[in-house]
C-alpha cells in the first residue's frame, strides 16, 4: 500500500513537471514576502490557506458561543419552573431572583439569546464560517491558481468579519441588554428605544455589526468571483470544476446581489431611529406618546430584509451541498450522478432564490395576489432540490462506500436535506402557512434543512479537507462518535418541534402558561432541551478533536490520502505559498473519474489515454 | 464555586475524550490502515440500517401517537369553514411528502449498506443517465403542479373578501404591548374613525368622538362571534408589529401599524360543540388541577384562544384574548348587554369633545340599558338590515384590498 502511494506521489509530480506550465511565480519573490514573520503569517496574512483557518476558527468560537446561548433559552423553555439561580453567577442581573430566592431568567434576556443565537448562526457561522473557510480554502487550490485574486481584499474581508463580531460580542455586554426583538429585526419593535430595552445601544451595535458584516461578504464575494471566473489554470473550464467550485461561485454571486440590498433597509432603519424618517414607521403610539411618523410601512422592511433573508438560505445551504457532492463521489469512487444536472440544479436554485422572497410574509399584510407567484416559485424550487437528492443516492448506488467520517456527515446531510426540504412544501404553500407561520414548525423546518444540514455539509468539509489544512487527520474514532451522537440527537431535538408547531405553539414565546392551548407540552419541552444538552456536549468533542488534532492528530503520510482527482491533492503535504512549488499543473479532464476502466482514480492532470481520445470523438 | 465545578467537568470531559482519541489511534495502528477502514465500513453501515429503521419507524409511530394534536385529526379539528380545506390541503402535502419521505430515507440508507467498501469490490463507473434523471425532474414537477393548484385555488378562498350582499359581523382587534383591544361597531354597524394621535389611556384607539359612528361603539373583553356566519376582522396595531392567531380557526394575519388588513372567516363550531368533541378524548378528561377533585375537567374548561404570533417585545407570550364562540340569539343577547365605551367612559367628562351639546345616541341611552331583560328576539328581529346596509358605504381601503 505505502509503496503504491509513493509511486503516484511521484507520479504527480511528474505529471505536473511535464504537463504544468511555469508562471515565474516563485522566480519573484515579493510574493512570500508576506508570511516573513509572526504577524503577517498568522495575523495580517493574505495567503488563502490561512485566512481559511482563520475564517474556521473564529467561526467555531462563534458557533460555541450560538450553541451556549440556545442552551440557556432551552432551560427557560424545558425548565420554566426550575430554579435557575445557579446560573447567576455566569449571567448576573440577568438571573431575576423572586422574594423566595427562585431564581428565573428574565424574558429581556431570553429574547436577547434568541436573537442573538439567530445572528450568530446565520450569519457568523454558516456564512462566515461556512463559506468564509472553504470558499478561502478550497478556490485557488482547486482551480490550480496561486492565491486569490486579491489577497489584501481577502484578508480585509477576515478582519472586516473579525470586527463585526467584536461589536455583536461587546453588545453582548451593554448594561441594556444585546438587541431582543428576533434576528430579522422588524420594525417598529427594532427602530423604538421605547418598544424594548435591547432596541437602544443593543440594536445600534447590532446594525453596526451587521453593516461591517455586510462589507466583509462582499469583499469576500468579489474575490471569490474575479478568482473562479479568472485564474482557472489551463484547460479547466467551466464544466470541468468540481461540485464545491461551482457551489461556491454562485454563493458569492448571491451574497453579491442581495446584501447590498440588506445595508440599504438597514440604512433606511437607521434614519428611522436616528434622524427622525419614517420609512417603516407609521401612526404609532407607544409609552404614552404618539409619534410624528406617519406614512411609513414596516412591510417595506420585511421586503428589503427577505430579499437578502431568502438568498441567505442558498447562500448557507449551497457551499454545504458542494462539498457534500464532492465528498460523497470520492469516498464512494464514483463520479458524481448528473454531473451537469447538479450544476443546472446549482443555478436554477440561485436564481429562483430571488424569486421567493415574499414566501416569508404570506400573512404580514401583503396583497394576497402577490402572494400566489411566490407560491408557484417557491414550490418550483423544489424541483431543482429534488434533481440534487436523486443524484446524491444515485452516487451512492453501485460505489465502493468508504465509511469515515466526512462521508458519515455527507450522508447525514442527505438525510437531514431530505427532511427539512419536504417540511418546507408545507410551508411555501400560502394557504397552509396561515397556520404553520410562527409557529415551531417553521422552526423544525429551518433548522433542519439550513441549520443542521449545512452543519453536516461543513463537518464533512472539516473532517474531508483537515489533512490539506493542517497536514495531520483528525481523530476517525471521536469523528464518528460525533456523528452519530449528532444525527441522533440533531433529530430528537427538531423532530418534536413539528408537532409543536402543528399544534399551533407559536416560537418566540417565553413561557406558555398563558394559554390553554399551549400548555400541554411541558414534557415535549423538557426532552428537546435535555437533547439540545447532549447534541452540544457531541459538539465539544469536535472541538476538542480538532484542536487537539491540529498538533497530535495522526500525520498526512501522502499527498493524496483519499485517492481524489482534484487539484488541491496534488500540493505538497506542507503546502506552502503559491500552493505548487514549482509549475502550476494543468488540467486534462474533469473532476470525476473514479473507477474508471481498470483504474481506481484519474487524476485531473493526467492527459487523457488514446483510448478514451477515441472514445471521446465517437460520442 | 459553580464557575470553579464547570472548569472541572470540561477539564475532565477534554481529558476523556482526548484519551479515547490515542487509545484508537493506538488501537489502528497495532491493526493497519486498511483493516480499520474495513471494519468502519462494516460496522458504520449497519448502524446507519439500525438508524433508519428506528428513525422511519420512530417518525411514524410518533405522528400517530401524537396525531390528536396534528391539524384535522382527533380533537384539534378546525373550528373555521375555510380551516376544513386547509386541513385537507395539510393531508394532502403529507401524503406525498410523507411517501418521499420515507422512500428516500430508505434508499439513501439501503444504498449506503448494500454498496459499503469491501475488499476486492469496486465500484461502477456511471456518470449520468439522461431518461432517469427526465423521469426524476418531471415527477416531482407534476407533483408541486398538483399542489400549486390546490394549494392557490385554496389560499384565494381563503382570502376572499365577504360578498356585496352577505351578512356578516364586523369587528375590530388592536394589538399593542401587551395586550388586545376589541372594539365590535354597535348597533349602526359602523366602526367610527380613528385618529393614532387622539390616543390617551382614556381613548385607547385614538377615537374621533366628533364622529358619531364612533358613540355607539363597543370596547369588549372577549370576541364573541356567531356561529355559521362570516366574520370580518379588521386589524391594527398601535405600536409594534402583533399577529391576530386564532389557532383553532386557522386564522392568523399580521396587524400592522399605519396599515390597515382584514380577514375573513366563518366560525363552524360553537365553544360548547367544541367542548363536547374534546370530552370524547381521554386527555381532556382529567382535572385541570389534579389534585383536587372538584376542579373542572378539561374539556369543560376548554376556551378558544387569541394569541399573538409575531414578536413583540418581552410580553409578547401573554397576549392572550378568549374568544367564544356562540349560536346567533346568544351572540344578540350578548351584544345588547354590551355598553358603548363612549357613552360608558367618556360622554360628559373633561375627555369629551361634545360635552353639553346634544348627540343622537342620548335618546336611546335609556333603551340600550333595557336591552337585556326585553331579551333577545328583538334584538334579532332589529339588527341584522342595517348592519349591512351601513358597512358598505364606508369601506376602509385597505392593502389587502387592491
Amino acid at each position: 500500500m505505502a509503496q503504491t502511494q509513493v509511486a503516484v506521489k511521484d507520479a504527480t509530480d511528474q505529471l505536473i513537471e511535464k504537463y504544468g506550465f511555469d508562471d515565474h511565480f516563485h522566480d519573484h519573490h515579493d510574493g512570500d514576502k508576506y508570511q516573513t514573520n509572526f504577524i503577517t503569517h498568522y495575523i495580517f496574512s493574505m495567503d488563502h490557506k490561512m485566512i481559511a483557518k482563520q475564517f474556521l476558527t473564529t467561526g467555531i468560537f462563534w458557533a460555541i458561543i450560538g450553541g451556549l446561548l440556545s442552551l440557556i433559552f432551552r432551560l427557560q423553555l424545558g425548565f420554566p419552573e426550575e430554579n435557575m439561580a445557579w446560573l447567576k453567577p455566569f449571567l448576573g442581573k440577568w438571573v431575576v431572583l423572586n422574594d423566595a430566592g427562585i431564581g428565573s431568567i428574565s424574558p429581556e434576556f431570553y429574547y436577547a439569546m434568541v436573537t442573538m443565537h439567530g445572528t450568530i448562526l446565520v450569519f457568523f457561522v454558516l456564512t462566515a464560517g461556512l463559506s468564509g473557510t472553504f470558499a478561502n480554502l478550497l478556490i485557488p487550490l482547486q482551480i490550480g491558481a496561486r492565491d486569490m485574486a486579491s489577497p489584501f481584499l481577502n484578508m480585509l474581508s477576515y478582519w472586516f468579519f473579525f470586527l463585526a463580531g467584536l461589536v455583536l460580542f461587546f453588545s453582548l455586554f451593554l448594561s441594556t441588554g444585546a438587541f431582543s426583538g428576533g434576528w430579522v429585526a422588524y420594525p417598529p419593535l427594532s427602530a423604538l428605544p421605547q418598544a424594548s430595552s435591547g432596541s437602544g445601544a443593543g440594536m445600534t451595535m447590532w446594525l453596526l455589526s451587521l453593516t461591517l458584516f455586510v462589507v466583509s461578504v462582499l469583499l469576500g464575494g468579489i474575490n471569490y468571483v474575479t478568482t473562479i471566473l479568472n485564474l482557472r489554470t489551463r484547460g479547466l473550464s467551466m464544466w470541468r470544476l468540481p461540485l464545491t467550485i461551482w457551489a461556491l461561485l454562485v454563493t458569492a454571486i448571491l451574497g453579491l446581489l442581495s446584501f447590498p440590498v440588506l445595508v440599504s433597509g438597514f440604512l433606511l432603519l437607521f434614519f428611522d431611529r436616528s434622524v427622525g424618517t419614517s420609512f417603516y414607521l407609521s401612526e404609532i403610539f407607544i409609552g404614552g406618546q404618539a409619534l410624528d411618523h406617519v406614512g411609513g410601512s414596516p412591510i417595506l422592511y420585511q421586503h428589503l430584509f427577505w430579499f437578502l433573508g431568502h438568498p441567505e438560505v442558498y447562500i448557507i445551504i449551497l457551499p454545504a451541498m458542494g462539498i457534500v457532492s464532492e465528498v460523497l463521489a470520492i469516498h464512494s469512487r464514483k463520479p458524481i450522478f448528473g454531473y451537469k444536472a447538479m450544476v443546472f440544479s446549482i443555478l436554477a436554485i440561485g436564481f429562483l432564490s430571488f424569486l421567493v422572497w415574499a414566501h416569508h410574509m404570506f400573512v404580514s399584510g401583503i396583497n394576497p395576489y402577490m402572494a400566489m407567484i411566490f407560491v408557484l416559485f417557491t414550490l418550483i424550487i423544489a424541483v431543482p432540490s429534488a434533481v440534487k437528492v436523486f443524484n446524491w443516492l444515485a452516487t451512492l448506488y453501485g460505489g465502493s462506500i468508504r465509511f469515515n467520517s466526512a462521508n458519515l456527515y455527507a450522508i447525514g446531510f442527505v438525510s437531514m436535506f431530505i427532511s427539512g426540504g419536504l417540511t418546507g412544501i408545507f410551508l411555501g404553500n400560502s394557504a397552509i402557512d396561515i397556520q404553520l407561520h410562527d409557529t415551531y414548525f417553521v422552526v423544525a423546518h429551518f433548522h433542519i434543512v439550513m441549520g443542521v444540514a449545512a452543519f453536516f455539509g461543513m463537518f464533512a468539509g472539516v473532517y474531508h479537507w483537515y489533512p490539506k489544512m493542517y497536514g495531520r487527520f483528525m481523530n476517525e474514532f471521536l469523528g464518528k462518535i460525533h456523528f452519530w451522537v449528532t444525527l441522533v440527537g440533531a433529530y430528537l431535538i427538531f423532530w418534536p418541534m413539528h408537532y409543536l408547531g402543528i399544534a399551533g405553539v407559536p416560537r418566540r414565546y417565553y413561557s406558555f402558561d398563558s394559554f390553554e392551548t399551549f400548555s400541554h407540552f411541558s414534557g415535549m419541552n423538557q426532552f428537546i432541551t435535555v437533547s439540545a444538552i447532549l447534541v452540544f456536549v457531541a459538539q465539544l468533542v469536535f472541538v476538542i478533536n480538532f484542536f487537539y488534532s491540529i498538533w497530535y492528530g495522526k500525520k498526512m503520510k501522502v499527498k493524496n490520502p483519499y485517492g481524489a482527482t482534484s487539484l488541491e491533492w496534488t500540493t505538497p503535504i506542507k503546502t506552502g505559498h503559491g500552493n505548487w512549488p514549482g509549475k502550476i499543473p494543468t488540467v486534462h479532464r474533469w473532476a470525476y473519474d473514479y473507477s474508471k476502466g481498470d483504474r481506481d482514480f484519474i487524476p485531473q492532470i493526467e492527459p487523457l489515454s488514446e483510448e478514451e481520445k477515441e472514445n471521446m470523438a465517437s460520442h | 464555586m459553580i464557575i470553579l465545578l464547570t472548569f472541572l467537568c470540561l477539564a475532565l470531559l477534554v481529558i476523556v475524550v482526548i484519551q479515547i482519541g490515542r487509545v484508537s489511534e493506538m488501537a489502528g495502528l497495532i491493526r493497519g490502515e486498511e483493516d480499520v477502514q474495513n471494519d468502519s465500513n462494516y460496522w458504520n453501515s449497519r448502524l446507519g440500517m439500525v438508524f433508519m429503521v428506528l428513525f422511519v419507524l420512530g417518525c411514524i409511530v410518533s405522528a400517530i401517537y401524537y396525531k390528536n394534536y396534528m391539524l384535522g385529526y382527533g380533537p384539534h379539528e378546525a373550528a373555521s369553514v375555510h380551516g376544513v380545506a386547509m386541513d385537507q390541503l395539510f393531508n394532502m402535502t403529507l401524503f406525498f411528502t410523507g411517501i418521499v419521505f420515507v422512500v428516500t430515507q430508505i434508499v439513501l440508507f439501503w444504498f449506503a449498506y448494500k454498496y459499503r467498501g469491501v475488499e476486492g469490490k469496486r465500484a461502477l463507473h456511471i456518470s449520468h443517465d439522461n431518461r432517469l434523471e427526465i423521469v426524476w425532474t418531471a415527477i416531482p414537477a407534476v407533483v408541486m403542479a398538483i399542489l400549486v393548484v390546490f394549494g392557490l385555488n385554496t389560499w384565494n378562498e381563503i382570502m376572499q373578501d365577504v360578498g356585496p350582499d352577505e351578512e356578516y359581523v364586523e369587528f375590530e382587534m388592536t394589538g399593542y404591548q401587551f395586550g388586545w383591544i376589541a372594539r365590535y361597531p354597535g348597533e349602526d354597524g359602523v366602526l367610527g374613525t380613528r385618529d393614532f394621535r387622539q390616543t390617551s389611556g382614556v381613548n385607547p384607539l385614538g377615537q374621533v368622538w366628533e364622529d358619531p359612528a364612533n358613540h355607539d361603539d363597543l370596547h369588549t373583553n372577549e370576541i364573541v362571534l356567531p356561529v355559521n356566519k362570516k366574520a370580518k376582522v379588521r386589524l391594527t396595531a398601535r405600536d409594534v408589529l402583533h399577529s391576530f392567531f386564532l389557532p383553532h380557526f386557522r386564522v392568523k394575519l399580521d396587524c400592522v401599524p399605519g396599515t390597515p388588513t382584514f380577514f375573513v372567516f366563518t366560525p363552524s363550531k360553537t365553544t360548547e360543540e367544541y367542548r363536547e368533541e374534546l370530552s370524547k378524548y381521554p386527555e381532556y378528561q382529567v382535572r385541570e388541577d389534579p389534585n383536587d377533585p372538584s376542579s373542572p375537567r378539561l374539556w369543560e374548561s376548554f376556551n378558544y384562544e387569541l394569541a399573538c404570533a409575531e414578536l413583540c417585545g418581552t410580553g409578547h407570550g401573554s397576549m392572550r384574548m378568549v374568544v367564544r364562540v356562540v349560536e346567533e340569539h346568544e351572540y344578540k343577547a350578548w351584544l345588547s348587554n354590551q355598553s358603548s365605551y363612549y357613552l360608558n367612559s367618556i360622554r360628559g367628562t373633561d375627555n369629551d369633545p361634545l360635552k353639553g351639546k346634544e348627540i343622537e345616541l342620548d335618546s336611546n341611552e335609556e333603551v340600550g340599558g333595557q336591552d337585556d331583560e326585553i331579551g333577545s328576539e328583538e334584538a334579532e328581529s332589529n339588527e341584522p338590515g342595517e348592519d349591512v346596509d351601513a358597512e358598505e358605504e364606508e369601506e376602509i381601503p385597505s392593502d389587502l384590498e387592491d
